[in-house]
């Protein structure tokens, strides 16, 4: 399966050129960029590893480029992905977020059903990935 | 009879006149203030009134503020039991509609005291609530309001909002995709709950229950919530994204609602919704369970065109808009532009402003006549739906930009390779559009080229725009912003 987080996660992975011209929108719209890494998937797990700090005050897209081929480097197999964080008053979050590497193989989820009273069952998510302990799992 | 002093032409200031037995214009009443200068604090309303013949403008747009704060038809002495000045709503601007000669638009400042903090309800008992059948008018429009910051911070506003939204879902950068089943009626549980399976493994976020799906013979409201989870859950875990279904919880009473808002809860349900005919304080009420408990709220504005439609006479839905924030809602229809339900491109744009922005400028084009000071009030979320298919992507891309829900029911489920299809081909679209208009690309002249790319790698895609390419909807709309090029009202 292919997960599909992210804002881009429905087109072929982006070329380099696609995710640098993403980077430029994000820097000329003033949004502070970074770059975080997981192996556990879950739709709910919101932290992510962060590679390093939010590059508040990066303004070239190819040094952000240099920062994700290192990443890239470090954590070959893992998901990974760019977010654009944006601290305008009344927003303070991202504007924009996607997947630039994922794991050669994805194997999904598994859903577990619990049955309770009155047909009502209880839903669990688990990545088949997360079976095996952080950093043997892809 | 009546002489002029001050500010207020026409108006009697002899109090043993002012105040003997009979019947007064409401001008002679002191509801006519062309000098009063609008307080911070006051709410401000701008009607659009068609007078009677004979009626001129300035006594009518009295009436209107005489009628909707502290007048009756006749004199009464017990107004001087009260600081009566403070209280009288005062009409202090006229100005001719712009090519409609018969109507006018009246500007009317209310004194804050007249309302009760954070209550829709008595705020449009005033506003609304007697005179629009008032028989000195052919036709009464409330077109826009003001509302002070010191009434604004009085609600607390959505439940969630934009931006939390955003974050409870994990999506960002690009407009969120729903769709509605279809049939609306008929389909029992087991079946609905397909649809919504589908549609959700196929790409969409959410799915969404009609309006009038609530518990009939067909398909009971706990069938319908338990199906419709045990297709959110499964595609969530299809997909490895959250994923959601609006549960219509609209029912008779107060009581049944909280019921079925709590199985939601229990359900694990990220959304509720409910529709605008339970009225407003069944709105506040479902938004403030909604806000502590964690659900955004969607709310389906069922019966709004029988008064936000025609110009001359009824609400804006720009109003509704405003008063459907405070009322604190997360989702609200507020148009498509291009679909098949009414939608002028300025106004439909100006709901949107209201509903997304932290302030609002004056901004005549879009229907926006006072600066609106939203005081950090969350943002709702406006919801595109009716009539739009893939193939309009980068049209409501450019019309409505990126905060907002795009509903493609008929456009998914009437997929000729199936639902899932159906969403995945919005889905594409969607992403690919959003992906050239980052990368700074003409989106609009450009738009069918790069959707023809798209559909390259997405069969889905091409089917679609094989399928609806050409659909359009293109009747005038009735509900027309009215200023001439150069405003030269006031």
């Amino acid at each position: 399966m292919r997960i599909t987080q992210g804002t881009f996660s429905f087109l072929p992975d982006l070329t380099d050129a696609q995710i640098q011209g993403q980077i430029e929108y994000a820097l000329s719209k003033g949004w502070a960029v970074s770059l975080e890494y997981t192996d556990d998937p879950h739709p709910r797990n919101t932290y992510w590893e962060m590679f390093g700090q939010p590059m508040f005050d990066q303004k070239d897209a190819a040094k952000v480029m240099v920062a994700l081929e290192s990443c890239r480097k470090t954590w070959p197999n893992h998901y990974l992905k760019v977010n654009a964080f944006d601290s305008t008053a009344g927003w303070e979050s991202l504007r924009l977020s996607f997947i630039v590497n994922r794991p050669q193989k994805e194997p999904g989820f598994r859903l577990t059903r619990t049955e309770g009273g009155g047909r009502n069952l209880s839903y669990t998510t688990q990545a088949y990935g997360t079976d095996n302990p952080e950093g043997e799992r892809y | 009879m009546s002489e002029t002093h001050g500010g207020k032409p026409g108006t009697i200031n002899d109090a043993s006149k002012r105040y003997a037995s009979g019947v007064l214009k409401y001008t002679q009443m002191g509801y006519w203030e062309p000098d009063y200068v609008p307080k911070d604090t006051d709410v401000l309303c701008l009607f659009r009134i068609t007078p009677q013949e004979g009626v001129d403008p300035e006594e009518a747009a009295a009436a209107v503020a005489g009628e909707s704060s502290t007048a009756t038809w006749t004199v009464v002495w017990t107004d001087r039991l009260t600081a009566c000045e403070k209280y009288r709503a005062k009409a202090y601007r006229v100005d001719p509609v712009p090519g409609n000669p018969e109507q006018y638009f009246a500007y009317i400042a209310y004194d804050l005291d007249l309302f009760e903090p954070g209550s829709i309800a008595n705020l449009t008992a005033s506003i609304i609530g007697n005179v629009f059948g008032f028989k000195a008018l052919k036709a009464l429009r409330l077109e826009d309001m003001r509302l002070p910051v010191a009434y604004v911070k009085t609600f607390p506003g959505p439940a969630t909002g934009i931006v939390v939204e955003r974050e409870r879902l994990d999506k960002f950068g690009r407009p969120l995709l729903g769709a509605t089943t279809k049939p609306k009626l008929g389909l029992s549980g087991k079946n609905y709950g397909r649809v919504v399976y589908e549609a959700l493994r196929g790409g969409l976020d959410f799915v969404k229950d009609d309006e009038n799906i609530n518990s009939q013979p067909f398909m009971h409201w706990r069938d319908r919530f338990l199906y419709c989870m045990e297709a959110v859950n499964r595609a969530q875990a299809a997909t490895g994204e959250v994923k959601g279904h609006y549960l219509n919880v609209t029912a008779a009473t107060m009581e049944d609602m909280y019921e079925r808002a709590t199985f939601a809860k229990e359900l694990g349900s990220a959304i509720i919704m409910i529709d605008l005919v339970i009225g407003y304080t069944a709105i506040q009420s479902m938004a403030n369970f909604a806000r502590k408990n964690d659900l955004i709220l969607h709310l389906h504005r069922a019966g709004h065109g029988t008064y936000t439609r025609q110009k001359s006479h009824g609400i804006s839905f720009r109003v509704i808009s405003k008063w459907m924030r405070l009322a604190g809602v997360d989702h609200i229809h507020a148009g498509t532009v291009v679909g098949k339900l009414e939608g002028d491109p300025n106004m439909v744009q100006g709901f949107y402003n209201v509903l997304r922005e932290d302030k609002n400028e004056v901004d005549l084009q879009r229907g926006i006549f006072f600066e609106q000071n939203w005081a950090s009030l969350r943002k709702v979320m406006p919801v595109a739906s009716g009539g739009i298919h893939a193939g309009q992507m980068h049209q409501l891309l450019h019309y409505l930009g990126e905060d907002v829900v795009l509903q493609f029911g008929g456009g998914t489920i009437g997929h000729p390779d199936g639902i899932a299809a159906g969403a995945t081909a919005n889905r594409v679209a969607l992403e690919a559009m959003v992906l050239a208009r980052n990368e700074g690309r003409d989106i609009w002249n450009e738009g069918p080229a790069i959707l023809a790319a798209a559909a390259r790698h997405c069969a889905p895609l091409k089917a679609a725009i094989n399928t609806w390419g050409d659909i359009t909807f293109n009747y005038a709309s009735t509900d027309t912003p009215d200023v001439v090029a150069t405003p030269n009202v006031g």
